[in-house]
């Protein structure tokens, strides 16, 4: 048992109560939730076991849908989302970012920003398209992921800042 | 052989992916088909637990409107009893067999949501209590939904807002019957179709639930018409029905057991053979 593991384990259960206490409940405008809870899969480390990753998304989601009564929709965004994790890396912070040490949760740079935004805007394109299942609703399809994606960021920024570990 | 094994070690990360993509895929199709095959529901011991324990928080804070509606509902019900034809001897129940045909088992709203356009509702009574699916919900106000799975103590309800929710319905003052649905734009009202062209609509009609079906008894109150559409390729109205109940606002409910219920759907069933 390391610290990374525990850390992962602390971050996947304390994602998912807040995502299912709080941030389920918002309806900002009647429908407009935020995810923050996909931080999970931003945050995991970048040299962490990507099986350990792809299973741990699906089990994030398959929870998520339980609360959600929502078929598999969760766990298909986020799957998806952590297969892809790695181009967007490469994406993001250019082809050597193996090389480097990625630190996700630091001060905001351009590249740590569209990291975050591109998986954002993955995961909640697939999930509104699969929880609306109906290509003659696109339009509230793209609405939705424009402004939950929004909200989601905003505070995936603000949770980063607050459980930031202060070691210099 | 060899190979296989070659091709499966070297695309194991590939292979996890689209095994679990798919799984998925495959619970998220069968939620939005029609006929019910959700495997993956809030009705189990773990989500309606914990909706359960939040619900139990959150009704502290809305006693003092639970309370009012209940008394608005003895008022209402008192009415009715002091107007009944002989008030001195008020109606004993029936001991003869086949009037007492409805059963209702009281249940309380767990977790609401109605910001997708599959909705579901989470009670908290379940098969322990007698709760069947596809058997009707409805609160003091009006109707909310229709029974969808059940675990022992906890059961799924489609709501109205529910763009697979097809219940009959029917003009009150006419009697003409329709389908009532729901489009996915507003919480606060749901569409009635295919009502004939014959049938006088107003706005301001009410609309209650026509008992053609098992489900619903006939006469529970749904809505009033907010506005008219005609279609002009089909000579059948299209109703806009704003709801009596606040759909984002939901505490007590009861659910109604039909003890006819078993029986009309046998008959059905022999019908169709």
């Amino acid at each position: 048992m390391n610290s990374a593991l525990l850390v992962n384990i602390a971050r996947f259960i304390l994602l998912l109560a807040a995502q299912i206490l709080i941030f389920n409940n918002i309806n900002f405008l009647g429908y407009i939730n935020p995810y923050p809870y996909i931080l999970f899969i931003i945050l995991y480390p970048v040299n962490g076991n990507k099986y350990g990753l792809l299973a741990a998304s699906f089990f994030l989601g398959i929870i998520m849908d339980m609360f959600c009564n929502s078929g598999g929709v969760h766990a298909a965004a986020s799957v998806l989302l952590a297969y892809y994790r790695p181009y967007i890396f490469k994406f993001s912070f250019g082809l050597s970012y193996e090389y480097q040490t990625v630190r996700l949760n630091d001060v905001l740079t351009p590249e740590r920003f569209s990291f975050i935004l591109i998986a954002v805007v993955i995961h909640h394109f697939a999930l509104f398209l699969l929880e609306v299942f109906r290509i003659y609703f696109i339009g509230e399809i793209l609405l939705k992921t424009v402004l939950s994606t929004l909200f989601t960021i905003l505070l995936c920024i603000i949770i980063i800042y607050i459980i930031k570990p202060n070691k210099r | 052989m060899q190979q296989i094994f070659n091709f499966i070690f070297k695309n194991s990360y590939r292979l996890l992916f689209l095994l679990l993509l798919v799984v998925s895929l495959v619970l998220t199709i069968q939620s939005h088909s029609f006929h019910r095959s959700k495997v993956i529901s809030s009705a189990n011991f773990l989500s309606g637990g914990v909706y359960e324990r939040i619900s139990n928080v959150n009704e502290y804070l809305s006693l003092k409107g639970q309370n009012d509606e209940l008394a608005l509902e003895n008022a209402r019900l008192k009415a009715l009893l002091f107007n009944a034809k002989d008030s001195a001897s008020l109606p004993k129940i029936d001991s003869v067999k086949g009037v007492d045909k409805i059963n209702i088992i009281v249940s309380k709203v767990i977790h609401n949501s109605y910001t997708v356009f599959e909705n579901y509702l989470t009670i908290n009574s379940g098969s322990a209590a007698g709760v069947k699916p596809d058997m009707g919900v409805v609160n003091s106000a009006g109707i909310i939904g229709i029974v969808d799975k059940t675990s022992k103590n906890y059961a799924t309800v489609i709501s109205i807002l529910n763009v697979k929710s097809q219940i009959n319905a029917k003009i009150k003052k006419s009697n003409h019957f329709g389908s009532l649905i729901w489009n996915g734009k507003s919480t606060g009202f749901v569409q009635l179709i295919d009502v004939p062209r014959l049938a006088s609509v107003r706005k301001g009609d009410t609309i209650v639930t026509g008992g053609q079906s098992v489900i619903f008894p006939p006469n529970i109150g749904i809505g009033t018409i907010d506005k008219v559409f005609t279609d002009n390729k089909t000579n059948y109205y299209t109703l806009n029905v704003k709801l009596f109940n606040d759909m984002t606002n939901l505490g007590h409910v009861y659910i109604i057991k039909s003890k006819d219920r078993e029986e009309l759907i046998k008959l059905e069933k022999k019908e169709n053979e």
